[in-house]
């Protein structure tokens, strides 16, 4: 029997038609208990040029089930045109509310209009007013021009780069959420967008949490929340606060894409959600021949059941997704059927009751801290023995106390600003592989001691005229979290070349270690004059 | 033109910690608080019941709410034979620090104040003066229940929290977490606990307060570390259990 059993009778009446479950493109599947209350009454429903809180509505772009987006520009009690300085073109979106029987669109109001304000940045739309439910509920924010991805569900099979394009752009995009403590818990192609500059929005955060605010959905349902096809294992089980789960749905995304099909179908009942619990999907190149095992590699791990078994964090994703030669393949990439029945079996039987504990789903600040991206920049050419030493210590060091962090051993190949004409293709090529073995060389004791061979180690030669640019570019392409590098020293070197780790630590937006060797003839430091309780501290 | 928003300093169970309340007062001055309401137990444990009264008079002669808790009303009118001896020394103390016009003050108090939208109560809505404790979802939504407003205050229970109730009838409880703002809007009825600052009870030792803007429907929950080794020397200078002055250190 299916547990957990649902706390309410599932009502027939009071819910919306489409039903309590998304059978893929349309409304979510929410249902909740009595409705008590009533809202106020909403009033005539709204109109071209109507005037709402100091917003005129100027046209409806979208009527969907739960809500209606205008497009909408500020206007003063006149109704003259009041444009603020360097705002957006603004849409609103509008709650569709039928009287008092409509729990999920309200509570799921609630929840988007108490956590947009609380985020910020590139990859959510800028929050600009919202109306509350005594009078007009709305919610105002920055138009973003363009179509969602989900017609591309349609063109699906896509081709693989652009398979990886996106799966990188949305990875970033849910990295920079998870980093505001929110999970999203609805993604899926119809939620995100891509500005022209190409970056991934994500919008529709009305089923989402954010880990520093009440969870208003917690109480409220008493069936799975999500979208049926995308949601993940622990999401059925009613966890709500694994930032991993963002990275679940990313994997049907891209296995749709991939394949043209959905993994676990689009299931209408909570017996049908829970299959996805011990029946894993047919491998993706058991169904599209042209599929990469890398590719295969990073699907299925999305959809791992465990979210221990995920990429732990979606900047980890984002990493193998831009260098695919680098992703450690295992026995996933090589899958060509789904497992045997008697293993399916054995994962239905252990499924059965094994419901996780909320205490124990770690929250998103604690998989981000333990997951971080730790880039170790290494100068295999010019740095002295004595300083790989020291830096490979302190890396191993920095590994060691991080158990779920990746490491991405960078160097930096001097190329000339303007042409190639100091290197050929072939000379380059060979000092590009030269490079790569150094690095490798470097970082094998690392390796051995903290066994890394599993996939959270990486190396990468950047080829680029200035080192310190080269560096920060990569750190935040990959969101690293933590660069650690080494530093010339005091030499002539340095005053002619500039010290790259000085502009490293300037212009990096994460944390920097500088490491140096130990240098035994310093003029040891004057010693610092220690305080006492007499001087006032007490 | 920009109106200057309100900010409420909302702070209760004082516990004539001075070195706490003072700790609190600074920080919410350099919050920008405009109003101060108190949720009551302005004495009671601490070695400073005195001081904080007199903070507190002059306070609410300057406009601030304040509202009668249980050790409050205990030393109005002093100890009676069924407390156990430890509360009934500590309350005869905490009497023999008091003048006249203290008691008075302390005896003036109301048991809850409503101003606009918000009730101000020591224990719960339900029964102001039977000081139960609201402890979990179902004592928050009895407390609701007893009150039109969308934001009660309480305090008597000294760990932090937040309880609200929304239209469809289900409540919810969220742990805060301090130096967030967190978003109250008035379609769901809210009962704010902010925390003790004279005696903080959750293992954290810094003061509890909490700042609420109506205007703009949120509140922040906010720990402010003190001197509690200074406010634990003296509860011992003053000869009272050892137990009142180590707690403090720890916050339990």
């Amino acid at each position: 029997m299916d547990k957990p059993k649902p706390k309410a009778p599932v009502q027939s009446g009071t819910a919306r038609s489409s039903g309590a479950f998304d059978s893929g493109a349309g409304s979510r599947m929410k249902r909740a208990g009595d409705w008590k209350y009533d809202i106020g009454s909403m009033g005539p429903p709204l109109e071209r040029g109507a005037i709402v809180d100091g917003f005129v509505l100027e046209k409806r772009l979208h009527q969907g089930g739960m809500a209606s987006m205008w497009r909408v520009s500020r206007v003063d009690a006149e109704g003259k045109p009041t444009a603020v300085e360097g705002e957006p073109p603004l849409i609103m979106k509008v709650p569709r509310i039928k009287g008092g029987e409509d729990p999920a669109t309200i509570v799921g109001y609630e929840v988007e209009q108490m956590i947009m304000p609380a985020l910020t940045g590139h990859h959510v739309p800028k929050y600009i007013a919202r109306g509350d439910f005594t009078r007009q509920p709305f919610i105002v924010m920055e138009h973003i021009a363009g179509d969602t991805l989900r017609p591309r569900l349609e063109e699906a099979p896509l081709a693989l780069d652009e398979i990886a394009e996106i799966g990188v752009k949305v990875a970033n995009a849910l990295h920079d959420l998870h980093r505001q403590h929110v999970v999203h818990l609805d993604v899926k192609p119809s939620n995100i967008m891509i500005r022209p500059d190409g970056a991934a929005v994500l919008v529709d955060y009305g089923l989402s949490r954010h880990e520093h605010l009440p969870d208003l959905l917690e109480e409220e349902f008493s069936l799975p929340m999500g979208t049926g096809p995308y949601m993940s294992p622990e999401q059925v089980q009613f966890i709500r606060n694994d930032p991993r789960s963002d990275l679940f749905a990313l994997g049907v995304m891209l296995y749709h894409f991939t394949t043209g099909e959905r993994p676990f179908g689009a299931p209408t009942s909570v017996r049908g959600l829970r299959k996805r619990l011990w029946i894993d999907p047919v491998p993706p190149r058991a169904l599209r021949k042209d599929c990469p095992p890398w590719l295969q590699e990073v699907i299925l791990k999305c959809l791992e059941v465990q979210p221990d078994k995920r990429y732990q964090t979606a900047a980890q994703l984002a990493l193998d997704l831009q260098q695919p030669d680098q992703i450690v393949l295992t026995r996933r990439a090589e899958r060509m059927v789904r497992s045997s029945q008697w293993t399916r079996l054995k994962r239905w039987f252990f499924a059965l009751g094994a419901e996780p504990a909320e205490a124990a789903a770690p929250s998103a600040t604690e998989v981000l801290n333990r997951s971080n991206i730790i880039m170790a920049a290494v100068d295999v050419d010019n740095a002295s023995p004595e300083l790989l030493d020291q830096l490979r210590e302190t890396v191993r060091r920095i590994v060691l106390t991080e158990p779920g962090a990746r490491l991405a051993c960078v160097s930096v190949m001097r190329i000339a600003r303007i042409g190639t004409d100091a290197l050929t293709d072939h000379t380059g090529k060979s000092l590009h592989v030269k490079q790569l073995v150094g690095l490798k060389h470097w970082a094998r004791p690392i390796s051995k001691s903290l066994n890394l061979e599993d996939g959270r180690l990486t190396f990468h030669v950047l080829e680029a005229p200035d080192p310190a640019d080269a560096l920060v570019d990569f750190a935040r392409r990959n969101q690293v979290d933590h660069i650690v590098m080494g530093a010339r020293g005091v030499s002539a070197l340095r005053r002619y070349l500039g010290s790259v780790s000085s502009t490293v630590v300037a212009e990096s937006l994460c944390t920097v270690t500088v490491v140096r060797a130990s240098a035994p003839d310093a003029v040891p430091a004057e010693p610092v004059k220690q305080a006492t309780p007499s001087d006032g501290i007490s | 033109m920009n109106r200057e928003m309100t900010k409420i300093a909302v702070v209760t169970d004082l516990h004539a910690n001075r070195e706490a309340v003072e700790a609190v007062f600074a920080h919410a001055r350099a919050q920008g608080a405009t109003e101060w309401a108190f949720l009551g137990d302005f004495v009671g444990y601490g070695a400073d019941p005195a001081w904080v009264v007199d903070q507190v008079r002059e306070m609410v002669e300057a406009g601030a709410v304040a509202v009668c808790g249980n050790h409050d009303e205990a030393a109005v009118i002093g100890s009676t034979p069924q407390m156990r001896p430890e509360a009934r020394m500590v309350i005869d103390w905490t009497r023999a620090q008091l003048d006249p016009t203290q008691l008075d003050f302390l005896a003036a108090l109301p048991f809850q104040v409503q101003r606009d939208d918000v009730l101000y109560v020591h224990a719960n809505a339900f029964a102001p003066s039977q000081w139960e404790y609201v402890q979990g979802r179902a004592d928050a939504v009895r407390s609701i229940h007893a009150t039109s407003c969308h934001y009660t205050f309480c305090g008597h229970v000294h760990e932090p929290r937040l309880y609200h109730l929304g239209a469809t009838g289900k409540a919810g409880d969220f742990s805060p977490t301090p130096e967030v703002a967190i978003p109250l809007p008035g379609y769901r009825q809210w009962l704010v606990i902010p925390g003790s600052a004279g005696q903080p009870r959750d293992g954290n030792p810094a003061a509890c307060y909490a700042i609420f803007e109506p205007e703009a429907q949120r509140i922040t929950y906010h720990r402010v570390p003190y001197d509690h080794e200074s406010a634990a020397a003296k509860i011992r200078a003053a000869g009272l259990p050892e137990r009142l002055a180590a707690r403090l250190a720890e916050g339990v």
